[in-house]
């Protein structure tokens, strides 16, 4: 694409074709204003194209395979670990990955921090992907996934936990939806409903704020149902929800970092330069904010063990395990985080983003499957086709992301000229407010 | 922020508190079980390990045929636990006891407060009156959380079935025998009189009896009379229990008390958090307002951006 926009080809980035009167048509969007022949080359070229490929044609015969044979042809059909990487993965690493757009909405519009407005949009698709994709690994792992929605209509068990997590997760959908969707107005054409999701924005914003507090929370507290199973040193009834919701904070930031420099290397031909000149400063700001995150997560770690006195426990193979989890994925990215902001090194920040990313997987894996059922004496090992499936519908997740960034303005702004612009409005609305 | 959006606020305040209300009563009552609950008194002394319970198991909830016939006694060099074809089982442990080994039956133990019911989002689980843990198969998605949430990792799932894998474990024979006032059919086939079938509150009874009896046959601990918020199938047994496959770390509290806590939280977020956030987002672009747009909300002021 790089070469192509080095060769003067247009790319959609307004309304309208050329400086004229012409509109691009939806096709023409959809090709980023290529020709056909001209996209399906560049598709060609691209070899990481190849690479998931490859990947689909392996992956999608096994999904489909999951749902013909049942679980028992893709997993180990354990009683033991009844959850498997679906839900290790997918729900309990992807949902704190994509904690992302609740607190870039918060910071924006929230706490006015207009200067994080480049990074806003990345941070919100970031989120809404992330959920989205954990509900497609939900839907793999579920025995009966057509009665996904049972929970919302047909039986309620108020009391789980998890049901709190389907009528949240589902509900933060449909707002990250709502918030993603003003891109997709401006793309498609349709003012009208850009504006309306603005007047809604900030109840849009403090409805995440309170649902991710609960659904990330919520994740964690799952695990309190299984007191004797996680190992005590990754358990704790009193913090659990805490420690999840604190962790996916930091990392969710890490994850606009990461992303945001994956697409400021490979599509750089769709940033605008107001995202290309801010993306470094932004990334040390978001990295800020991780700092103080993962501070905090360590501190409530240790006041996790002393609270329950698990000392003893460090002193086991277990224990070791868990001081490199806490030093390789929280102590270590948070020293290279503090020196890189104070030196200003844009490269070590993205780095110890990577690991702190490495640090929460590591985390959810440990409580989930790997430490899980510690005293049974067994190891979680996936079958080669469940690890087949989570990879594919990582890769699905990675392109459907790619197919979006390279099309709504996330990463650039929608040249508009013709939008009615309503001044007047507020300042009526405000006179009513002063006089009543 | 205008009046209408605070009014609209704190609507949304008392709506999600008095649902948070019904919610809290749920989990926050201390249940001390049905009053005329029936239940079995497992005398791990009495076993000689038959397997005649596994195959009236088998029988009585028509279970597919084992790959061992219940008579080959090799089954017995591994442990083992309830499945989706298996819903109950005994496992062989040797103790330095003479009398050779224990033997002892696994399957549901029928909790107060069972942990899988309280997992559970679609309330598939019943505890009925008679004792009984019963599981809906129309209503379940499939998620096992129940099988995360047994403290006794007793439910088995169908993962072969690719249209309707359901949870699989042992419903006390709640609909073919237990309702109509008889007895399980692997406590009426057992020949040694392991298992005595009643009310919960005589068999506990039983068990202090017999202990009191012969102080030097039995450990003196019912296990079930108080873990995890007592169970419907309780153990007398000659050997440390922790020496027989018994989980003794368990404590005396029911699954769910672990999770109150939060759950208790989810109403005073839902209630609290508008206000503070709003409240946040007020003190924090109020001042950059110049007067003449005091109270200008914020979604506003974006619009008007070019």
């Amino acid at each position: 694409m790089n070469k192509l926009k080095a060769q003067e080809v247009t790319i959609v980035d307004s309304p309208y074709k050329d400086p004229g009167k012409t509109k691009w048509s939806v096709q023409e969007k959809l090709l980023l204003g290529l020709t056909p022949q001209q996209y399906v080359a560049q598709a060609l070229r691209n070899p990481f194209n190849w690479l998931l490929a490859i990947i689909f044609a392996i992956g999608l015969p096994i999904i489909a395979g999951r749902f013909l044979f049942g679980l028992s042809w893709v997993t180990d059909s354990s009683y033991d670990y009844p959850w498997g990487l679906f839900l290790g993965f997918g729900l309990f690493t992807l949902v704190p990955l994509s904690s992302s757009g609740f607190q870039l909405g918060t910071a924006v519009e929230l706490f006015g921090r207009h200067d994080l407005k480049p990074i806003e949009r990345l941070a919100l698709l970031n989120g809404l992907l992330g959920y989205f994709f954990a509900v497609c690994y939900l839907l793999v792992d579920l025995g009966q996934p057509w009665r996904l929605p049972y929970p919302m209509l047909i039986a309620f068990g108020p009391a789980a936990v998890l049901f709190l997590v389907a009528w949240h997760v589902a509900t933060y959908l449909s707002v990250q939806i709502a918030e993603v969707s003003v891109s997709f107005f401006e793309w498609i054409g349709f003012p009208m409903g850009k504006q309306a999701v603005r007047k809604i924005t900030l109840g849009l914003t403090v409805a995440g704020i309170i649902l991710s507090t609960l659904h990330q929370g919520a994740l964690g507290a799952l695990f309190t149902y299984a007191p004797g199973k996680v190992h005590p040193l990754w358990y704790s009834a009193s913090f659990q929800w805490l420690h999840f919701f604190v962790s996916s904070m930091p990392a969710g930031l890490c994850m606009v970092i990461v992303v945001g420099s994956i697409v400021k290397k490979t599509m750089a031909w769709r940033c605008d330069d107001n995202f290309m000149k801010n993306v470094d400063k932004l990334s040390i700001t978001l990295a800020r904010g991780a700092c103080m995150g993962l501070a905090t997560y360590l501190t409530i770690k240790l006041i996790g063990v002393a609270h329950d006195n698990k000392w003893e426990y460090l002193a086991s193979g277990w224990g070791l395990w868990y001081l490199f989890e806490i030093g390789v994925g929280v102590i270590l990215p948070l020293v290279l985080i503090s020196f890189a902001i104070r030196n200003n090194k844009i490269g070590l920040v993205r780095f110890s983003a990577l690991l702190t990313i490495f640090g929460l997987v590591l985390n959810r894996f440990n409580t989930a499957l790997i430490t899980f059922n510690w005293k049974l004496g067994e190891w979680f090992i996936p079958h080669w086709r469940e690890v087949m499936i989570t990879v594919t519908i990582f890769a699905i997740y990675i392109m459907v992301y790619r197919f979006i960034l390279y099309r709504l303005p996330i990463l650039y702004t929608w040249k508009t000229a013709d939008e009615p612009v309503h001044v007047t409005e507020p300042i009526k609305e405000s006179a009513t407010y002063v006089t009543g | 922020m205008k009046r209408r959006d605070f009014l609209k606020a704190w609507m949304i305040c008392g709506a999600s508190t008095t649902f948070g209300i019904t919610r809290n009563a749920w989990g926050g009552a201390s249940f001390e079980g049905y009053p005329e609950r029936m239940g079995v008194l497992v005398d791990l002394t009495r076993c000689v390990g038959c397997r005649s319970c596994e195959a009236a198991c088998n029988k009585e909830q028509q279970l597919p045929a084992p790959s061992a016939p219940f008579d080959d006694l090799s089954v017995f060099d591994r442990k083992r636990r309830p499945t989706e074809k298996a819903y109950t089982v005994i496992n062989r442990y040797e103790t330095t006891k003479a009398g050779g080994p224990v033997y002892r039956k696994i399957q549901c133990n029928h909790c107060n407060e069972p942990g899988c019911l309280s997992s559970c989002l679609v309330n598939a689980y019943t505890k009925t009156q008679e004792g009984a843990v019963i599981y809906n198969p129309k209503v379940c998605i499939g998620c096992r959380a129940c099988m995360v949430a047994c403290p006794f990792n007793i439910p088995g799932y169908s993962y072969s079935s690719a249209f309707n894998p359901l949870v699989k474990k042992c419903v006390f024979c709640y609909d073919t025998r237990l309702k109509n006032g008889k007895s399980p059919a692997c406590v009426e086939i057992c020949p040694q009189e392991t298992l005595t079938f009643g009310h919960l509150n005589d068999l506990i009874k039983i068990g202090h009896e017999r202990i009191r009896e012969m102080p030097d046959k039995y450990i003196d601990h019912i296990y079930g009379e108080k873990e995890v918020g007592g169970t419907g199938w309780i153990y007398l047994s000659g050997v440390p229990f922790d020496k027989v496959g018994f989980d003794t770390t368990l404590g005396n509290e029911p699954i769910i008390s672990n999770v109150k806590e939060f759950l208790g939280l989810i109403p005073m977020v839902l209630a609290i958090w508008p206000a503070l956030f709003t409240g946040f987002h007020l003190l924090s672009t109020r001042n950059n307002n110049d007067p003449s747009k005091q109270g200008d909300s914020h979604s506003y002021r974006e619009d008007a951006k070019p």
